[in-house]
């Protein structure tokens, strides 16, 4: 499975469109971890905890937008996108997006 | 005595935050170095290149990061008489760059990275009381490689 945020690839050939395939997770925080971040809150920097949260949710989101473009018969997804929005309190919304092809 | 605290915090800030900011921006400005020769464009077309391009995928890092106490108290005061919050300007700047670096280390025998996005965005906000305010960075593109 190829996976850019491109629109073509060089030297291979798009036979088949599938559309546009997608994942999505809504991940919280748990309170250890909030705990931590109100001490680094203090001092400023970075936030690993989040940092490690939000990566893990976008390899999820990531995995489940490969499944949806396996079970259309793909073989390479182009132009993704991420976006990311807090939904609700303490929760975070990853979406990644992009369009299914066939290529030769 | 909820002033002392107060107080004692922003001091804390003040010192802890600064002397991390500056090491942060030290081991930025090292690990941009030894990238300093990987193309990163945000253009959608490789640049021209010798070789043969032999595979391309999506590469990805991202940074969460939060303001200290000090920082807080001085955009407080900012928001007063409008202008630059440089403070904030910093934070962003070093998330920003932060993120572009791992993105960076996650594919390191790429010859270019192409159609490099950015984006911001606030997470985990508003959760009550004591709530942590941090902004995540992502950073984006495909990395092309050569042969």
């Amino acid at each position: 499975m190829v996976i850019t945020n491109v629109e073509t690839l060089p030297n291979r050939e798009i036979v088949e469109h599938h559309g546009i395939v997608s994942g999505s997770t809504v991940r919280s925080k748990h309170a250890g971890r909030d705990i931590m971040a109100s001490f680094k809150n203090i001092f400023g920097g970075e936030l690993k905890g989040y940092t490690e949260l939000l990566t893990e949710s976008r390899d999820e989101a990531i995995s489940r937008m490969k499944a949806q473009a396996e079970e259309l018969g793909a073989n390479a997804i182009l132009n993704v996108r991420f976006s990311t929005s807090s939904v609700a309190a303490g929760a975070a919304e990853l979406y990644v997006y992009g369009t299914a092809v066939t290529i030769r | 005595m909820d002033l002392y605290i107060y107080v004692t915090l922003v001091v804390l800030g003040y010192f802890v935050g600064k002397s991390r900011e500056a090491s942060h921006y030290r081991s930025i400005q090292e690990r941009e170095g030894k990238f300093a020769s990987l193309p990163t464009v945000a253009t959608k077309k490789p640049l021209p290149q010798e070789g043969e391009l032999v595979d391309m995928k999506l590469v990805s890092g991202c940074t969460v990061i939060s303001i200290d106490y000090y920082k807080r108290l001085i955009a407080g005061l900012r928001n007063i008489f409008g202008g630059n919050i440089s403070s904030y300007e910093t934070l962003v700047d070093r998330a920003r760059r932060e993120s572009v670096l791992r993105m960076k280390e996650q594919c390191p025998d790429a010859s270019q990275i192409i159609n490099l996005r950015i984006e911001t965005s606030s997470v985990f906000k508003n959760s009550g009381k004591g709530s942590v305010g941090s902004i995540e960075v992502i950073a984006y593109g495909t990395a092309v490689i050569f042969q």
